[in-house]
């Protein structure tokens, strides 16, 4: 089981500083949240983790790796997934070329052992066929494998865009906002989803959501930050009754 | 009649090669959003390492044809790792700059060698006598050139629809993050759409070099000539760049076979794509197979 720690991470902008010295440590097999308002971080921590972004200051470790200066194609390897807050599909394909892109550049073989090692790429290739479709059964996409995912709705887009995450089989899988602009039901198959990532497949989750009911919830741990800082952290009842997070969330009177 | 058919099929030799020199602009924009200025010049460049493997070394036409496609694949290759990896997230216009620079730079080179100012032929490798059929002829070298064009467009079509790396050169382009995401190396990509980029210029150059003679004038315009052709199949299009291509070449054959001459007017072949793509771009201004963006937040 592997620990993600963020220490003393500052990320600067030209003399904005988007994160001011956070430190987070998010522990295996639970639901992590991040919460806070908007503009407070939480998609350029995400950024960070993901390597889309590096620090200024701070180090980021995955178990004993440094992730703190890798590529986003690095940590892919590394069994960290994410899913973004404004959708990015490769739209011009189908869900099912969308996942098995995903899977392909997981488990490189290269043209020489497809035409070298014929019996073991076709085995592999079988075997990538199958974990997509368990995905793809999982997030019940079954009726769109085969259609254009520019042309489908906001809600299903939303989840082949989880399914393409997991498609790379990752320990940690870091969504953001998987909710927004979502109805009740579309919101309560996703938090269905969530847990049974959970509970069924093992996977460690971080979530930056701002559907506070959602949060508080299926969190098992919750961090706030706000501007940049993070102001509180602990279980949905400890961060509910935080003074700190009440005035960042309600104002102080 | 066949004068018309005449026109058809020399607008369809001219027409493939302006595809194929466009193909390697189109996956260049598509991939990496750069406009590659200085793309004539590689073509010239292709064709120039064709003619001096051939003449100079003796090698086998066919051979040096290949080997010099292996050439510009590295040479595009490296001058992406050279010159444009390091301005990746740097203003377009900077970019464009670049390649306006390497334009020149080649230019200069090319100036230093005999191929700059003299004009060569290509050895006729194939039979002189023209294949006619019902009074419609076309030369060998057409003929081959045609066949050699539309082979190696089927090529990079099956690249780009099958192949595993031609889809996440496809994904990079459909969308940079998710593709970062899912582990595809971006700069990787940028590198390999330049070499592949190089590769079907020095193609294009090779086949154009054996129709129209080695004249660095008449090689380097092909990138010129290459702009109406991509805007009007839609910058990021490789089909796009296919049909638009034989279009050109068709409209260019018409207009040069049935309006010069008569009422005075000389030289339409060279007026008539541009009016055409006008009148085609005021009903489509994205182009015949451009994408037409629309964000959703």
């Amino acid at each position: 089981m592997t620990h993600l720690t963020v220490s003393d991470v500052t990320l600067t902008f030209g003399g904005l500083n988007a994160l001011t010295r956070v430190n987070i440590s998010i522990e295996p097999g639970i639901i992590t949240s991040i919460i806070g308002p908007n503009g407070a971080g939480k998609t350029s921590l995400l950024n960070c983790v993901s390597g889309f972004y590096h620090p200024t200051v701070g180090k980021i470790h995955y178990g004993k790796r440094n992730l703190t200066h890798a590529s986003p194609h690095q940590i892919s390897t590394m069994g960290i997934a994410r899913a973004f807050q404004n959708l990015e599909l490769f739209r011009g394909l189908s869900v099912l070329d969308n996942l098995l892109l995903a899977r392909h550049q997981n488990l490189k073989y290269s043209i020489f052992h497809a035409v070298i090692f014929f019996g073991k790429a076709s085995r592999m290739e079988a075997e990538n066929r199958a974990y997509v479709e368990k995905v793809i059964d999982f997030m019940e996409l079954e009726p769109y494998r085969k259609k254009m995912v520019g042309n489908l709705s906001y809600g299903v887009q939303k989840r082949v865009e989880v399914a393409r995450a997991l498609t790379l089989e990752p320990k940690l899988l870091l969504l953001d906002e998987p909710m927004a602009g979502m109805n009740i039901e579309e919101k309560e198959d996703i938090v269905r989803f969530i847990l049974d990532l959970k509970k069924e497949w093992g996977i460690t989750i971080v979530l930056v959501e701002h559907d506070l009911g959602v949060v508080m919830d299926i969190s098992d741990q919750i961090y706030v930050l706000d501007f940049g800082e993070v102001i509180g952290s602990g279980k949905p009842h400890e961060v509910a009754s935080n003074p700190k997070v009440i005035d960042a969330y309600i104002g102080e009177e | 009649m066949s004068y018309f058919f005449q026109l058809v099929v020399s607008g369809i030799v001219v027409g493939s090669i302006y595809a194929l020199s466009a193909l390697g602009f189109v996956l260049i924009y598509k991939s990496s959003r750069v406009l590659n200025i200085a793309h004539g010049q590689i073509i010239a460049a292709g064709a120039f390492i064709t003619y001096a493997l051939t003449v100079m070394v003796g090698i086998p036409i066919y051979f040096s044809f290949f080997i010099s496609m292996v050439i510009t694949f590295f040479l595009a290759m490296s001058v992406e790792r050279i010159f444009l990896r390091r301005l990746i997230g740097e203003p377009i216009i900077s970019v464009i700059m670049v390649t306006i620079g390497l334009m020149s730079i080649i230019d200069g080179l090319i100036y230093l060698t005999p191929f700059g100012t003299e004009n060569f032929s290509f050895p006729s490798f194939l039979p002189t006598t023209p294949i006619s059929v019902g009074g419609v002829s076309i030369s060998w070298t057409q003929m081959v050139g045609v066949l050699v064009t539309f082979a190696m467009i089927g090529g990079f079509t099956w690249f780009f629809k099958k192949s595993t790396i031609g889809i996440s050169m496809r994904a990079v382009s459909d969308d940079q993050l998710a593709a970062m995401s899912i582990g595809i190396s971006v700069p990787r990509v940028f590198g390999l759409a330049w070499a592949m980029a190089g590769l079907s210029a020095a193609a294009a150059g090779g086949i154009l070099g054996n129709i129209t003679g080695i004249n660095f004038d008449t090689l380097h315009s092909f990138g010129i000539v290459v702009f109406p052709v991509v805007i009007l199949g839609g910058l990021d299009s490789i089909l796009g760049a296919v049909v638009a291509g034989i279009i050109m070449g068709l409209i260019q054959q018409f207009a040069s076979g049935y309006l010069d001459g008569n009422w005075g007017l000389s030289g339409t072949g060279e007026i008539m794509p541009y009016v055409i793509l006008l009148v085609i771009l005021l009903f489509k201004p994205h182009g015949l197979f451009g994408i037409h963006e629309i964000e959703r937040v």
